[in-house]
């Protein structure tokens, strides 16, 4: 039992030292921007995951939480703010607009599919009114472009994301993540048991604005130029939706792995045939919604379930094995 | 001023019928069988596309290709139906609505992108002789194409009412609408009733986008754009009414085009989903919606 424990432990401590290594062995600054990419999906895949997974609340406007983030972060550390106050305004901003949907909403006990409608139509109105307000290209400063540091952004957004990737984690394990899967299950009967239907959802969109938010911020500091409103178009809402279902939906590890399954068919199918993985995804999509609806993460408990039965199998027929051997 | 105004307002009218009519089918839908299918939009440019094509390659008149342009729509219509929504059909409600959106969703995606492979992101219009022809009524100028498009407009809407109204199957799929077992019970085929108003609700999407492509244009992304002012429509004016649609529809479109006036044209959009947004806050089940849908 013990040993099982272990080797998940082991296995992250690893993962964590070589993504910690990579860019001081690969010199590649193609492979590191990639890598930068697939953290940036992380987060925003784990960050919705903790509102439309946990607590089943779909939300198809996770680029309002983003943008904001990407906007916070841009205005005040092109305005000579440090990195860090900067980031931390991303979320927070994030947080506060979250909240004139959620509290209404949830107070109102607004329907699922009403609440999914108003979060894609309140993310259009801040798509448009940004291109409005501001409608031109942001570049990072001066200093910051001539003198670019690309593994310092990696470290930091590879923290980013494994800090958000620990806090969905914790708060799966926790009694609030508990009580904010028994809210999607059943919320009468979560009610019924003295969990607060609206303050666990209203928590879930505070936490999944701040680490959506939180997402922009990285991409802020990341991206040397792009339009203000480029960030709050709607593919960015999209993307951690396709990503987490195709993962595996509720689960801690599921948009992770999606991420990364997202960022690698991408760029296989950009290298040969072009943009055409939008495509692909949204069939996956598609399939996973209607025929896998645990995602990556349950197609392969299934098949280690196959495994492990194939083996016990073996178990009792090897004798018979040795034989035919001889 | 006052012409300016009256103009914006003739403008508003013009487009809000094509908004109702972009409305009715996805409310159709969400009706009878409780498919929130958010492609609606993308059906629509399919259609738009149709008719662009028609007119393009072979010369067919926008208004003489509506009957195609519907039949391409009732085409792939069936296969989405066949191969997607059919599988979604037996689902608990909330879990039906909530899938179907997510399926819709990801189908809109792949569409919006088949769409922009096969025929670029360019914007395009269906620009027949007539096209800039225009009757002008005290200084208002009405462009005859979007006049006709306003009364195709109103003609489907009719014709569907009266076919809901006044025929047998339209009676049936009424009685799904108000309770599918009860339904059943009496001998109607509700899977029938399903395929149906999903291929009514298709072939409308087909001509609305033929009247968008004929009197606006038509361009890959347009899509989602369209099942948003469908939605708004949708919860202004109440589900299953036709009438509430068409109301809904028309204040949609005024609404846009007072704000375009009176507080910036670059707001036009948004006035429309802070409707939506207010409508669900205040009054979930519609201006004109009697009980929840």
């Amino acid at each position: 039992m013990t040993v099982k424990k272990i080797i998940p432990v082991a296995l992250l401590v690893v993962g964590v030292m070589v993504l910690w290594l990579v860019p001081t062995f690969i010199k590649s600054d193609s492979a590191v921007n990639l890598l930068i990419l697939t953290f940036i999906y992380v987060m925003l895949a784990v960050s919705w995951n903790i509102l439309g997974g946990y607590t089943g609340q779909v939300n198809l406007g996770h680029a309002a939480f983003f943008g904001l983030g990407t906007l916070a972060t841009r205005l005040l550390y092109t305005s000579g703010f440090h990195i860090f106050p900067s980031l931390l305004a991303a979320g927070v901003v994030a947080v506060v607009f979250s909240m004139f949907i959620g509290i209404p909403a949830f107070r109102l006990r607004l329907r699922g599919d009403y609440f999914t409608i108003g979060t894609l139509a309140l993310s259009q109105i801040l798509y448009i009114t940004v291109g409005n307000v501001l409608p031109k290209i942001t570049y990072l400063p001066i200093e910051d472009i001539q003198n670019y540091q690309l593994n310092l952004r990696y470290y930091l957004i590879l923290a980013l994301a494994l800090f958000t990737i620990g806090v969905a984690y914790m708060l799966a394990k926790s009694r609030l993540g508990l009580g904010m899967m028994a809210v999607r299950e059943n919320e009468d009967a979560a009610e019924a048991l003295g969990v607060n239907a609206f303050s666990h959802k209203l928590l879930a969109l505070a936490l999944s604005a701040f680490l959506g938010g939180l997402a922009g911020g990285a991409y802020a500091y990341y991206q040397t130029s792009y339009y203000f409103n480029y960030t709050f178009t709607p593919l960015w809402s999209l993307d951690p939706v396709t990503i987490t279902f195709v993962g595996g939906v509720g689960t801690v590890i599921g948009p992770v792995i999606g991420a990364v399954f997202f960022v690698l068919v991408k760029e296989f199918l950009v290298l040969r045939m072009g943009e055409y993985h939008l495509i692909v995804f949204g069939i996956l999509f598609i399939l996973v919604v209607l025929f896998l609806p645990g995602g990556l993460v349950e197609a392969w408990e299934r098949v280690r379930q196959a495994i492990a039965r194939r083996l016990k199998y073996r178990e009792t027929a090897v004798p018979s094995l040795e034989l035919r051997k001889d | 001023m006052p012409a300016t105004v009256a103009q914006s307002l003739a403008f508003g009218i013009l487009v809000g019928a094509l908004y109702a009519l972009a409305a009715v089918g996805l409310s159709l839908v969400f009706g009878v069988t409780k498919f929130l299918n958010v492609a609606h939009g993308e059906f629509l440019m399919f259609g738009g596309y149709a008719s662009f094509w028609l007119f393009t390659l072979l010369g067919v008149d926008p208004f003489a290709s509506i009957p195609l342009s519907m039949l391409f729509l009732v085409l792939i219509g069936l296969l989405v139906y066949r191969l997607l929504f059919s599988r979604m059909a037996k689902l608990p409600t909330q879990e039906k609505i909530r899938n179907t959106l997510l399926v819709g969703f990801g189908l809109g995606l792949i569409l919006q992108n088949v769409a922009l492979r096969l025929w670029t992101a360019d914007n395009r219009g269906i620009t027949p002789s007539y096209a800039r022809e225009a009757l002008t009524i005290l200084g208002v100028r009405l462009p005859y194409v979007r006049v006709a498009s306003l009364i195709l407009a109103f003609v489907f809407l009719f014709a569907l009412q009266l076919f809901l109204r006044r025929t047998y199957t339209g009676k049936a799929i009424r009685a799904t609408v108000e309770d599918w077992e009860a339904a059943t019970l009496m001998g109607i085929d509700v899977h029938r009733v399903y395929l149906l108003s999903f291929l009514l609700a298709a072939a409308l999407a087909g001509a609305a986008g033929t009247l968008v492509a004929v009197g606006y244009s038509v361009e890959p992304t347009m899509g989602m754009h369209w099942t948003l002012k469908g939605l708004i429509v949708l919860v202004m004016g109440g589900i299953g009414s036709i009438t509430g649609t068409l109301v809904g529809g028309l204040i949609l479109g005024v609404a846009e085009s007072a704000t375009a006036v009176f507080i910036n044209s670059n707001y036009r959009q948004v006035v429309g989903l802070v409707i939506f947004i207010l409508v669900l806050l205040i009054r979930p089940q519609g201006l004109f919606g009697t009980k929840e849908g």
